[in-house]
């Protein structure tokens, strides 16, 4: 009597399971997109691409899409010569201090780039940038050497911040390749030279490339450094022109139709960029991973190794410790634009910080918005993998397909999504709460947490939640006691890799904020717009503290949760 | 003048001393194998041979020419040296196709087009692999990848080949195809073949001479039947094939097992004292009828497994528990029957 019992009470929970996930990325993700399509190419009811390509072949627009590519293509290019160059150096020759190297390099990913950018206005911007004033007065200069707030200025400034995208894919290929393979082209006859041309760098080209197209994907719809850079010298890019069109006209529904139209351009470049990556990945599957050797071929740098070593300490500290820097004096200026100088500097500004209602709210927001969002995705995008990975049933393909789809969604897409969906035309208005930049995050971070759950949880053979069964636990005790132990640290990890971006993020947030709903990147970006660089440098300031705090004790704390899950590994790895 | 001759290589990483004072000569034209387990020095002793390791003493020598030299600080790198090489895990090239990969040592030496072509096809043809000669490897099984990888380093026509672990990434039934396709190749071409393995069966197949490495320490140098039967010592006994050791007591040159009180076997060398250790392989055993007592022992039928025509089993004799291997179709005990068997070739090892 007790079997049959059983048996509808897991279907139950299955069921149930299966049908929230369903609901979550329906409402999260596939009404969203379907109403930026819908708005983009309906017009009154009515199928209108005439109207679709009026606005495309608009001058302005048409510059913005310009743009776009021209930034992408240049920061893709620079990011990777810099990324690969760097990977190489620090994995494949006798660089000193390698690891501490290794390190620093991925410091510039803790600098949003945003901050950066408005450092390095304060430095470079051609009317009174410290350093082309410094340059002009000791050459004696008519005109400024640098003029920062260009294409060619936007593009330096996100390689700065970007290129450590590349150099991660890539000195993890050269890691994880196996050095027997280069072992045998020196054995054939080939010194390192022409094995670093025929061998190493065609083996890592599917990697470099990897690393080329997030640049590419992220930089497409990158919204802070066009608009701390570009925006005052009338140079727009997508996301910046979206915001300009929406913020001038005061979110009406015409500038929004174009912002629909421009983001579907987003999407589909997106897409195709994804679909590319995919491809290139497929195709360069190469089986590189190490054997038993033990060293890779290390090519001695003998006269050039000191230099080359002193080359990248100067580029740290000329894109890391210098802009912060900058940043931290502007933010203790009494006013912009005096000199660096004891009598100019006050330390009111950063106590002002907590004081000041605007960036007092911004802390807060941004903390309890993060910290929420990371929560809430970590625990839906969780089940949702658990369905994707350990689930079977008809139709899974549209799950997974919808669960995949927010990779491709650039922020500034997300925001347009969420104000269409929220904004009172399912009775449910959220415009001007922080709800809606809360609800923006989940969906904007979906696909971190299912992608970071989904590793842990594919690791667990399907026999350890079956053997809980055959021990007589129900379908809910087997996941709560022995699936879910097993996948805590992915659930962790997933949380902090939400936690952490959210804290900074600026382009969806900057469309979707209220009076009182900025978050600290919004309250930096409008500060500067208004002119008040040096509260927005003191924010700035005390948003890289947390940043850097923050990452140093999570790192820490996700090293030594590692460490206790590899115990458990071997038990995980048992194959299916 | 030898081949290959190495005087007194040691190699250490750290504390730990690698290998040893190694000496040995290789002829031409021998296929020598270097046999013991993981962590033993064989591979480190052939990653030396290859100058890809530097040596720590010693020095190393080809057809009497110094390669590599601790005391003068000379070293040929691995690229002049004209070695070929095949590593465990294949390492062929995923991004060449399997004619690119075989021709790349010719290319890189400047070759002529014409003898380019001609030594691709030779390597391809002794390999079996003129089929599938524009196919990138990524597509090819482990064994076709591992044939590529001797394709291209006997496409130079090597002074030495080294072959690291070659066969052991590959399934039981592979293994033994591509231990003789190796053999043949080395018959063919006469090349000098040094053969890194843990396996004893493979380096017993193919070697000319073998040597037994344990703790970086060469344990004994001969002719694979040679060390089969005449193993120097306990360690390379359990290496080579299945072994008991049996403790025993020593009277007037006869040996007692444990727990009984007949002899089971004479001749023990008087320098071993009261106390010695029996050696013998499972199927030097046999069972005796009861009446027949001349060195008959009791013992007890444990267990017996059937592993297809060999039947296994477990005995116990006196205080020891011993292996034993017979076929099928001998008379065989009960498990729990009481038996005779007697001891039909032993070796003596210190206790």
């Amino acid at each position: 009597m007790t079997a049959p019992l059983a048996e509808k009470k897991k279907l139950d929970v299955s069921r149930l399971v299966l049908l929230f996930s369903i609901l979550i990325l329906v409402v999260i993700v596939a009404v969203p997109v379907l109403l930026i399509l819908v708005t983009a190419f309906f017009e009154n009811g009515k199928f209108n691409i005439a109207g679709v390509a009026k606005i495309l072949s608009d001058p302005d627009t048409y510059q913005a899409l310009l743009n776009s590519l021209v930034i992408a293509a240049g920061t893709t290019v620079v990011s990777t010569v810099l990324g690969t160059f760097f990977a190489w150096l620090v994995a494949r020759t006798d660089l000193p201090f390698k690891s501490t190297m290794k390190a620093l390099f991925l410091v510039p990913f803790m600098l949003p780039s945003f901050i950066g950018a408005l450092a390095w206005k304060v430095l470079l911007s051609p009317r009174s940038g410290y350093i082309n004033k410094l340059l002009m007065a000791i050459f004696g200069l008519e005109r400024a050497p640098f003029d920062i707030m260009s294409l060619g200025g936007i593009i330096a400034i996100e390689s700065m911040y970007l290129f450590p995208f590349v150099f991660l894919q890539v000195a993890g290929a050269l890691e994880r390749m196996d050095p027997t393979l280069e072992e045998s082209a020196r054995i054939s006859g080939a010194d390192l030279f022409t094995i670093t041309r025929k061998i190493t760098l065609p083996l890592v080209m599917p990697s470099i490339l990897a690393g080329a197209l997030l640049v590419a994907l992220y930089s497409l719809s990158h919204f802070g450094v066009p608009a701390i850079l570009g925006t005052e010298k009338g140079i727009f890019n997508i996301p910046t022109k979206i915001y300009e069109r929406i913020y001038s006209s005061g979110g009406s529904f015409g500038a929004i139709r174009v912002g629909t139209i421009l983001s579907t351009i987003l999407v589909i470049s997106a897409a195709l960029i994804l679909k590319l990556q995919d491809l290139l990945l497929k195709k360069g599957q190469y089986q590189v991973i190490a054997g038993k050797s033990m060293r890779p071929v290390v090519l001695k740098l003998r006269g050039l190794k000191y230099p080359l070593l002193a080359i990248s300490i100067i580029y740290i500290s000329i894109t890391v410790i210098l802009p912060t820097i900058t940043i931290f004096l502007v933010g203790g200026l009494k006013t912009y634009g005096l000199p660096f100088q004891l009598k100019f500097m006050t330390w009111d500004n950063y106590l002002k910080i907590f004081q000041w209602k605007i960036t007092k709210d911004a802390i807060w927001n941004s903390l309890y918005l993060s910290v929420g969002a990371a929560f809430v995705t970590m625990l839906a995008g969780t089940m949702i993998s658990y369905v994707i990975v350990k689930m079977k049933f008809r139709g899974k393909f549209i799950l997974q397909f919808l669960g995949v789809l927010p990779f491709s969604l650039p922020g500034t897409v997300i925001a347009l999504g969420v104000i269409l969906t929220w904004s009172g035309r399912f009775g449910i208005n959220l415009y001007n709460t922080p709800w809606i930049i809360f609800v923006a995050y989940v969906a904007r971070y979906m696909a971190f947490a299912i992608k970071s759950s989904s590793a842990s949880l594919s690791q667990v053979s399907d026999s350890l939640e079956e053997a809980g069964r055959a021990c007589g636990a129900t379908h809910w005790q087997s996941l709560k006691d022995i699936v879910l132990p097993l996948i805590r640290p992915g659930m962790i990890s997933a949380f902090f890799l939400i936690f952490l971006p959210a804290l900074r993020e600026l382009t969806t947030s900057v469309l979707l904020y209220g009076p009182t709903t900025r978050t600290i990147g919004v309250a930096i970006y409008t500060l500067n717009e208004d002119g008040e660089t040096v509260k927005a440098a003191a924010l700035a300031s005390i948003a890289l503290i947390i940043i850097f705090v923050g990452e140093t004790l999570i790192r820490k704390f996700l090293a030594t949760l590692e460490q206790r899950a590899t115990k458990v590994e071997e038990i995980k790895n048992v194959p299916a | 003048m030898s081949q290959l001759e190495l005087i007194d290589v040691t190699k250490r990483f750290g504390d730990v001393t690698a290998v040893n004072r190694l000496n040995l000569r290789v002829e031409k034209g021998e296929c020598f194998s270097f046999l013991g387990p993981s962590g033993c020095g064989k591979t480190t002793t052939l990653r030396m041979i290859a100058g890809f390791e530097d040596l720590d003493e010693g020095e190393l020598r080809v057809e009497g020419s110094v390669y590599s030299s601790s005391f003068k600080k000379f070293y040929i790198p691995p690229e002049k040296r004209d070695f070929g090489m095949v590593f465990q895990a294949f390492a062929v090239w995923p991004h060449l196709t399997v004619r690119e990969n075989v021709a790349f040592p010719l290319r890189i030496r400047h070759r002529p087009r014409h003898e380019i072509e001609e030594r691709v096809k030779m390597a391809l043809t002794s390999t079996n692999l003129l089929k599938i000669q524009d196919s990138y490897p990524g597509r090819l099984s482990g064994g076709e990848q591992q044939r590529i990888a001797l394709a291209r380093a006997i496409a130079i026509n090597p002074k030495v080949m080294l072959l690291d672990e070659p066969l052991s990434n590959l399934d039981a039934k592979l293994r033994e195809e591509m231990r003789f396709e190796i053999k043949d190749l080395q018959k063919r071409f006469g090349f000098t073949i040094i053969y890194v393995t843990h396996d004893q069966a493979e380096a017993m197949a193919l070697s000319d001479r073998m040597l037994v490495m344990d703790n970086g320490v060469v344990q004994q140098i001969g002719k694979p039947l040679e060390i089969y039967h005449k193993p120097a010592n306990r360690f390379v006994f359990s290496f080579i094939g299945l072994s008991n050791f049996i403790p025993v007591s020593v009277r007037d040159g006869a040996a007692i097992i444990d727990g009984t009180d007949r002899i089971a076997a004479e001749g023990v060398p008087p320098e071993l004292g009261s106390r010695a250790v029996m050696a013998c392989r499972p199927s030097d055993i046999s069972f005796v009828p009861e009446s027949e007592t001349e060195r008959a022992v009791p013992a007890v039928l444990l267990r017996r497994t059937y592993l297809g025509d060999i039947v296994d089993m477990k005995l116990k004799v006196g205080a020891a528990e011993l292996r034993v291997q017979k076929h099928v179709k001998n008379a065989l005990p009960q498990e729990g029957e009481r038996c005779f068997i007697r001891f039909n070739s032993v070796l003596w090892y210190k206790d």
